[in-house]
């Protein structure tokens, strides 16, 4: 559905990306993992349409998306969010959304109000819906990064290390709310994630990328095992 | 009691400036431009307007309605073909354009109006001369009421529009984080168009106040601008939309109090105002400082 095919990203005389596979297919749940400098988030931005590729394609339910813009993608049905959150501060919890509902998501008046009012629902944000989104503490502020993403209406979501900085608990909640979310609307989801516990509680399907390339790809326990991977983290055994 | 008189004078004329601020503030707040031809543009309407009196005869009021969609459309093009190009170059390109289309614009209304300084007064019948008389010290004309008025009504249309309409919540997010903005489906060179053109059809309006309560020329947009600028560094460049009104208005009362301490100071003592906040340490100098972190010219919602 979502398809990235050889892409290539080039940074001066770094290769980031070094030619990346990857196929999202509907409902989907994948986990990226891999060393940081992995070009893990590059890949995200090239999916998400902030970044344009050296080279490669990145396609959306059959059509070429690789020359579209962000804005174009997000109305397509591709949402992000970001690791550090960056809601629009003097906006509202519930107006940040409403943007995400009517720009992103096309929906208008009524329905864009109850796309918000369930996503909101949905992250645990309701009761914080009238407060301005500068007031939040920084769990609030990932709940509203993710409710503005599935404001928009998406078919895939895009996630950038968004356990990042929780705590067990809020990442435990985390989990329940990616898993509800899955659930009922059949959201697919990429997900990069350090926290290999908690992402494996989320992700079907695990992608281990090494120096802008995926080094191992499938049933989340096979790669954990895989060789290539466990020398990525720490270093090829001494033979 | 002249000095009543004089502050209500200034309030009145506050509303003018207010007008021509209100556009300034707005392409500020949403994409960080300063547009230094924006008196030119005003003047601009101003002379569009001229042009239809001179082949027709009925009220100002009536040539400003297709004068006004057209500069609105002028608005809209001009961000799509120039603006928004120069946009991509960093903060001075723009800067630089719109000096540039400054230049354009006085020389080409020079080049097509001559020299002379023209007036629509004479066209708006009495309404230039009309005037409520409160006592013997104190009147309100009836075109410094009606400016006012429309300034308070350009304010609380665009207060609307920014926190009621899809639009204009999509102009806050660009305004605030332009990146962000585009990931959740805001296209911003459309939201950027649409605030220029809102912000030039605001400017024509000021340039048809200008018509008739005063005159212009072809090199009038520069005072028109500084006039603009200062309201809005006088209402804290960008920390609130009403500001840019508010600042015009305390720019008129100053003129207004200045010119009756001596006529000569009327122009100066505004100056002297804008330098005053602009070196008080919690006026316009603090958010000029803070650059682009600062909160964009636009209204909260719900407040």
């Amino acid at each position: 559905m979502l398809a990235a095919a050889g892409v290539r990203k080039q940074f001066g005389a770094l290769a980031a990306l070094g030619g990346v596979d990857l196929d999202v297919g509907p409902g989907d749940a994948i986990g990226i993992v891999g060393p940081n400098g992995a070009g893990k988030t590059t890949l995200l931005n090239v999916l998400a349409g902030t970044m344009a590729p050296s080279g490669g394609t990145v396609s959306f339910r059959g059509a070429d998306v690789t020359r579209s813009s962000a804005a174009r993608r997000a109305r397509l049905g591709i949402a992000r969010a970001h690791q550090v959150p960056r809601p629009f501060g003097a906006m509202t919890v519930f107006e940040n959304c409403l943007v995400g509902a009517t720009a992103g998501g096309g929906l208008r008046r009524r329905a864009a109000y109850a796309r918000c009012l369930e996503v909101l629902e949905l992250c645990g944000l309701i009761e914080l819906a009238d407060r301005r989104a500068d007031s939040l503490g920084l769990l609030g502020r990932k709940r509203l990064e993710l409710a503005r993403a599935l404001a928009t209406d998406p078919v895939v979501l895009l996630l950038d290390e968004i356990g990042a900085g929780l705590t067990d608990a809020e990442a435990a909640e985390l989990v329940a709310m990616l898993k509800a979310l899955r659930g009922e609307q059949g959201l697919a989801v990429v997900w990069i994630e350090h926290i290999v516990h908690v992402l494996v509680q989320v992700v079907t399907r695990l992608v281990c990328m090494d120096a802008g390339r995926v080094i191992s790809d499938g049933e989340p326990a096979a790669v954990m095992r895989d060789a290539r991977v466990v020398d990525a983290y720490l270093g090829t055994a001494a033979a | 009691m002249n000095w009543v008189n004089d502050v209500i004078q200034g309030i009145l004329l506050g509303g003018y400036y207010g007008i021509i601020a209100c556009g300034l503030a707005l392409m500020f707040g949403v994409m960080r431009i300063i547009n230094l031809a924006h008196g030119d543009i005003a003047v601009l309407g101003a002379f569009l307007m001229y042009l239809l009196l001179q082949h027709w005869s009925v009220s100002p009021f009536i040539a400003l309605l297709p004068v006004l969609p057209t500069m609105i459309l002028f608005g809209y093009v001009l961000q799509r073909l120039v603006l928004q190009r120069s946009l991509r170059a960093g903060i001075l390109t723009p800067l630089l354009a719109t000096f540039g289309l400054s230049i354009v614009i006085q020389n080409a209304l020079e080049q097509s109006f001559g020299p002379d300084v023209q007036s629509l007064g004479g066209q708006a019948g009495s309404l230039v001369t009309a005037a409520w008389r409160i006592n013997s010290q104190i009147s309100i004309s009836a075109l410094g009421g009606l400016t006012f008025g429309a300034a308070v009504a350009v304010y609380a249309a665009l207060q609307l529009y920014l926190s009621r309409t899809p639009s204009g919540r999509q102009m806050r997010a660009s305004a605030e984080d332009p990146d962000t903005a585009e990931l959740v489906g805001i296209n911003s060179r459309a939201v950027y168009a649409r605030a220029t053109a809102i912000a030039i059809g605001i400017a024509t309006l000021g340039g048809l106040a200008l018509a008739l309560r005063s005159t212009f020329s072809s090199y009038s947009g520069p005072d028109q601008l500084i006039f603009a600028f200062e309201a809005v560094v006088i209402g804290g460049l960008g920390s609130s939309l009403w500001g840019a009104l508010l600042g015009g208005i305390v720019l008129g009362v100053a003129q207004t109090i200045g010119s009756q301490i001596n006529p000569e100071w009327s122009v100066l003592s505004g100056h002297i105002v804008f330098l005053l906040v602009l070196i008080s340490p919690r006026g316009g100098l603090l958010t000029l400082r803070s650059g682009r972190r600062a909160p964009a010219s636009l209204p909260q919602a719900g407040t």
